[in-house]
């Protein structure tokens, strides 16, 4: 079962949550972030050669245009490779685990897994981010030495960002999960 | 619950059987090993599976059947697959069904048992996780080995999660020696029953392994043996070998052979990768130091470098008198003490002319050291390296004298300067209480102080030029040995082992997994593949540099921690011996 809805993020841009209801103990949230935008790279393209250009005119080398060409490539690959992120997944699967997947513009995924023996519960925190305090979602693991003790967060949807709104929906559905797994695991 | 039934997708095309491996009960997972398939004798089946359970403490059993529908209409079939369920019973009874050209399979667990509370169901919900026996195999993700004190049992099932599915897996080896060519009477479906997968060279090497390791070992003992003697520990030779990095150099590389060459086989998988990139580092530096060998005694390089040695000592000793003659002058415009300047540079250019005739005086014996020195290098770059740190440090240990005599200079100017400002002010220190007190003082205390204050203050400009001048030299000098000892660090740690099997086998490296859910259909069950999960590489595949540095061997294994294969009893980094920078302790203030 797939539904899309639309939200928004911390600093207003459009995000798409995708939820896919695979079975009750089985739930995908994808997040789409909004994608490269052309007006953006056309500025930073026009800001670099005129900067390049402006060299050029002091120093009447045309290795600095070239250089400007080639930076401009690099940094827009390296952009879209290890910075630009286009869609952001969790994958939570009652009684494996909770994966997180990043998908890069070029193609690239990132993936962490999370047993669930390690996973004590699936929160809304507060936090500050630079000016701001925001909601995120996060994981708390248990702690292996201490039973009632945490030992780490792990935020989920970390470049996405979503507002309160689209985290409860998340919250909501994980929290099911949860729950269902509690009551088919307390029965044997 | 949710029962997870983890299924190889090699048998995922197998003929219809029956479906061999073991139930884990606190998962609720069912790890499918292997299909037998028809016809066969139950007897057989029963004492196959008890031979492999014997061999490998694995709980192996019949946990259910296997359809593979490739006609439409075989009812029979299904029918003769239910009244299996009566000969090999187990709890659940698993039937997985697979249609021909549908891509969706379905599968029931049944109870036989009454279930003990109400409300629980007969059936449970099945959830297929495909998984690739081979990588998981090989990819060596399971824990490590149970410690003899444990029982058998115990150590399984202390193993959480998807370890304990590893951890059939890999100890179900019995289970896949036999392949479809073999007469048995039982015929499997496994990753290797299209063939046993070997390699001649690893029979062999492990075969050989077992008698070269004892010869080496032994060598190597005799080696740490004699070394460790009496007469060495005696203080004039004791407190050169610390000082040589030479003797560090080879200490470490003994220390690593041991380890490699030791009998006792590798209890985990970091142990063996620790072993095999110290083997492949100590093979790559002796080849490095077999090809400078070649390269220096080839066309009598050793005479030049013979040859150019003395003219460069006598160079730098030259450049040294011009460095303090311009002290003696008016360096950088400053006017400084004629006389102290005077003394001081005398004194120092004194030492330089002794440093000069020794250097003369050992000209002949040069290249005869050279030519020995020179034979080190098939023992490996890294000591022909440390040697030629050695060498640098005993040729510029003028420039360490100047540096400490200029030192001890400073600090005692200094200390005396601050003893006697606080005398200026009134005040004395207090040795009992570590404290400055206040104090009267006689006149003449006062003026003999407040004299000797005036002067010693007089004539720090000079003395703090000088002590600047040697410790810039004394840094140069560390400095060129520092970047010497870097390179050594670096053939000693680099893990050539494990970035090869990163470019060649990367599931060898994989530090954890990671799911996809394949098409779903409602009503079906939910079928998940699950792949083995590579640790992102920063910068494309190089390891951290920081890694090098501290003598670490393995730096993509601390990304390991996920599947808790993390070695707390990490060898620390190597002391390093090179002359420190800091100023002489000032005795008492």
């Amino acid at each position: 079962m797939e539904d899309e809805q639309s939200f928004s993020d911390i600093c207003g841009g459009r995000l798409a949550l995708q939820r896919r209801y695979y079975s009750p103990s089985c739930r995908e949230f994808c997040i789409s972030c909004p994608r490269l935008s052309l007006r953006s790279l056309t500025a930073v393209t026009c800001t670099v050669w005129l900067a390049a250009y402006g060299l050029f005119t002091l120093c009447e080398n045309s290795i600095i245009l070239s250089a400007a060409i080639f930076i401009t490539l690099l940094g827009l690959l390296g952009y879209l490779h290890f910075v630009k992120i286009d869609q952001e997944t969790l994958l939570i699967i009652d009684s494996l685990g909770i994966q997180m997947t990043s998908s890069y513009a070029s193609g690239k995924e990132s993936t962490t897994f999370i047993e669930m023996g390690k996973v004590k519960d699936v929160i809304i925190n507060e936090g500050i981010y630079m000016q701001k305090v925001i909601y995120y979602l996060c994981i708390l693991l248990k702690d292996p030495v201490e039973p009632h003790g945490i030992s780490q967060v792990v935020p989920v949807f970390q470049s996405a960002k979503p507002r309160l709104d689209c985290l409860i929906e998340v919250y909501r559905s994980c929290q099911e999960v949860l729950a269902h797994q509690e009551a088919t695991s307390a029965s044997p | 619950m949710v029962l997870k039934a983890f299924f190889p997708t090699c048998c995922a095309s197998a003929d219809s059987g029956l479906l061999v491996g073991r139930w884990v009960p606190e998962q609720t997972s069912a790890v499918v090993l292997a299909v037998v398939h028809f016809p066969f004798i139950p007897i057989q089946v029963k004492e196959l599976l008890a031979r492999v359970q014997q061999a490998s403490q694995v709980g192996v059993a019949v946990l259910g059947t296997w359809c593979h529908r490739r006609q439409d209409a075989e009812e029979s079939l299904g029918h003769f697959l239910e009244g299996l369920g009566a000969i090999f019973s187990h709890e659940p009874w698993l039937q997985l069904c697979r249609e021909r050209g549908s891509k969706f399979w379905s599968c029931k667990a049944t109870r036989r048992q009454a279930p003990t509370c109400p409300g629980a169901p007969g059936e449970d919900q099945v959830m297929l996780v495909f998984y690739d026996q081979r990588k998981v195999l090989l990819s060596q993700l399971h824990p490590p080995v149970a410690l003899p004190d444990h029982q058998a049992g115990d150590a399984v099932a202390g193993a959480g999660g998807l370890a304990a599915v590893f951890d059939t897996v890999a100890r179900s080896e019995e289970l896949f020696r036999s392949d479809r060519f073999d007469e048995g009477p039982v015929r499997l479906s496994h990753w290797q029953s299209e063939g046993v997968e070997a390699s001649i060279l690893a029979e062999l090497a492990k075969r050989a392994s077992g008698p070269i390791c004892l010869l080496l070992g032994g060598l190597l003992s005799l080696v740490s043996a004699a070394s460790a003697c009496r007469v060495f520990q005696l203080w004039p030779l004791s407190f050169i070998w610390s000082k040589l990095s030479t003797c560090e150099q080879l200490r470490h590389r003994l220390e690593q052979l041991t380890f490699v060459f030791s009998t006792q086989k590798a209890e985990n998988p970091t142990q063996l990768m620790r072993k095999a990139n110290v083997l492949v580092s100590v093979f790559l530096d002796v080849a490095l130091g077999l090809a400078l060998l070649s390269w220096l005694h080839g066309k009598d390089r050793i005479g030049h470098l013979a040859e150019a040695l003395v003219p460069v000592a006598d160079h730098v000793a030259e450049e040294l008198q011009h460095l303090l003659q311009w002290l003696m002058g008016a360096p950088a415009g400053l006017k400084m003490n004629r006389a102290l300047d005077q003394v001081l540079g005398r004194f120092f250019l004194y030492h330089l002319h002794l440093w000069i005739s020794y250097i003369h005086l050992m000209s002949p014996f040069i290249e005869r050291i050279l030519w020995h020195v020179g034979l080190s290098a098939c023992l490996g770059l890294t000591v022909s390296l440390s040697i030629l740190s050695d060498i640098i440090a005993l040729l510029t240990f003028h420039i360490y004298c100047f540096y400490v005599y200029g030192a001890r200079l400073y600090c005692l100017k200094i200390c005396g300067l601050s003893s006697l400002w606080r005398l200026f002010r009134g005040k004395k220190w207090n040795v009992l209480r570590q404290r400055v007190d206040s104090c009267s003082y006689d006149l003449d205390q006062l003026f003999i102080g407040t004299l000797l204050f005036t002067i010693l203050l007089f004539l720090l400009p000079t003395t703090a030029l000088y002590y600047l001048v040697f410790t810039l030299l004394r840094l140069l000098v560390v400095a060129v040995q520092g970047l010497i000892h870097v390179l050594v660090d670096l053939i000693n740690s680099l893990p050539l082992y494990s970035l090869g099997l990163r470019l060649c086998r990367p599931y060898r490296l994989a530090a954890g997994v990671k799911f996809r859910v394949l098409e779903h259909e409602a009503d079906r069950p939910l079928r998940l593949l699950m792949q083995l999960w590579l640790p992102p590489h920063p910068l494309l595949g190089l390891p951290v540099p920081q890694a090098f540095l501290w003598g670490a061997h393995l730096p993509l294994e601390a990304e390991r921690g996920q599947a808790g294969l993390t070695d707390p009893g990490h060898r620390p980094a190597r002391h390093r011996h090179t002359a420190t920078v800091s100023p002489p302790p000032c005795r008492g203030r």
